[in-house]
């Protein structure tokens, strides 16, 4: 299935775009979504952490993906 | 939710319009954090921050703070303004006023609202120095 990632803050340089999308198997979870990420963007790894939201949710790392989720990755939050 | 006021916005915020919305007859005081655009971090000038929200789940996440202090304190409104865009120094990125029948319960819930924003609502910052811009807490 092909989803949609969005991408926020340092997220947003690291992909070069505030969209990126990806193939995923059917039954992916968050943690392929990561390794798949990482692979593709190496620089993910040297932030300080980063979450994945699924439909406006944090996501844990085994929480499955299902096509049509809205998907974001979350780099360390700054606001106040 | 007639006692919660959430906003995020590019307009400049209003701070008496804020204490104005929370103030309530039942009231017997009224908590208010105003977030200020320093000048400078760790000795490096700041011209200015550039804030940038997940809105649809930054609204989501703040409505779940408020939810969670006036299920901890005995609160009777709580108000919620960031602002999104390029502020200057000085500027005002956010807002909390929270007012409750008496003090404690609003220097608490303020103080928790401000302090669990700051760890899950989906805002950045960059700062503006001299040499160039960085995103506040990206990496370690």
């Amino acid at each position: 299935m092909k989803i949609n990632v969005l991408a926020f803050g340092v997220a947003k340089e690291i992909f070069g775009s505030s969209l990126v999308s990806l193939e995923l198997t059917n039954d992916a979870t968050v943690s392929n979504l990561q390794y798949m990420l990482e692979q593709q963007y190496p620089r993910l790894k040297q932030l300080a952490s980063y979450m994945i939201a699924v439909n406006n949710e944090y996501a844990l790392s085994g929480d499955t993906i299902h096509e049509r989720d809205e998907i974001a990755i979350i780099p360390p939050v700054s606001g106040g | 939710m007639n006692n919660t006021q959430i906003i995020l916005t590019a307009e400049p915020l209003n701070i008496q319009s804020c204490i104005d919305w929370v103030m309530s007859p039942e009231s017997g005081g009224i908590d208010v954090f105003i977030g200020t655009v320093r000048n400078a971090t760790k000795g490096k000038a700041v011209s200015k921050l550039n804030f940038e929200a997940y809105e649809p789940m930054a609204i989501s996440e703040m409505e779940k703070i408020a939810q969670k202090a006036f299920d901890k304190w005995p609160v009777q409104k709580v108000l919620i303004h960031h602002r999104t865009g390029v502020l200057q120094v000085g500027e005002v990125p956010v807002v909390i006023a929270v007012s409750a029948a008496h003090r404690d319960a609003a220097f608490d819930a303020c103080r928790y609202i401000i302090d669990t924003l700051k760890q899950t609502v989906p805002i950045w910052k960059k700062e503006a120095f001299e040499d160039g811009d960085v995103w506040v807490a990206a990496h370690p």
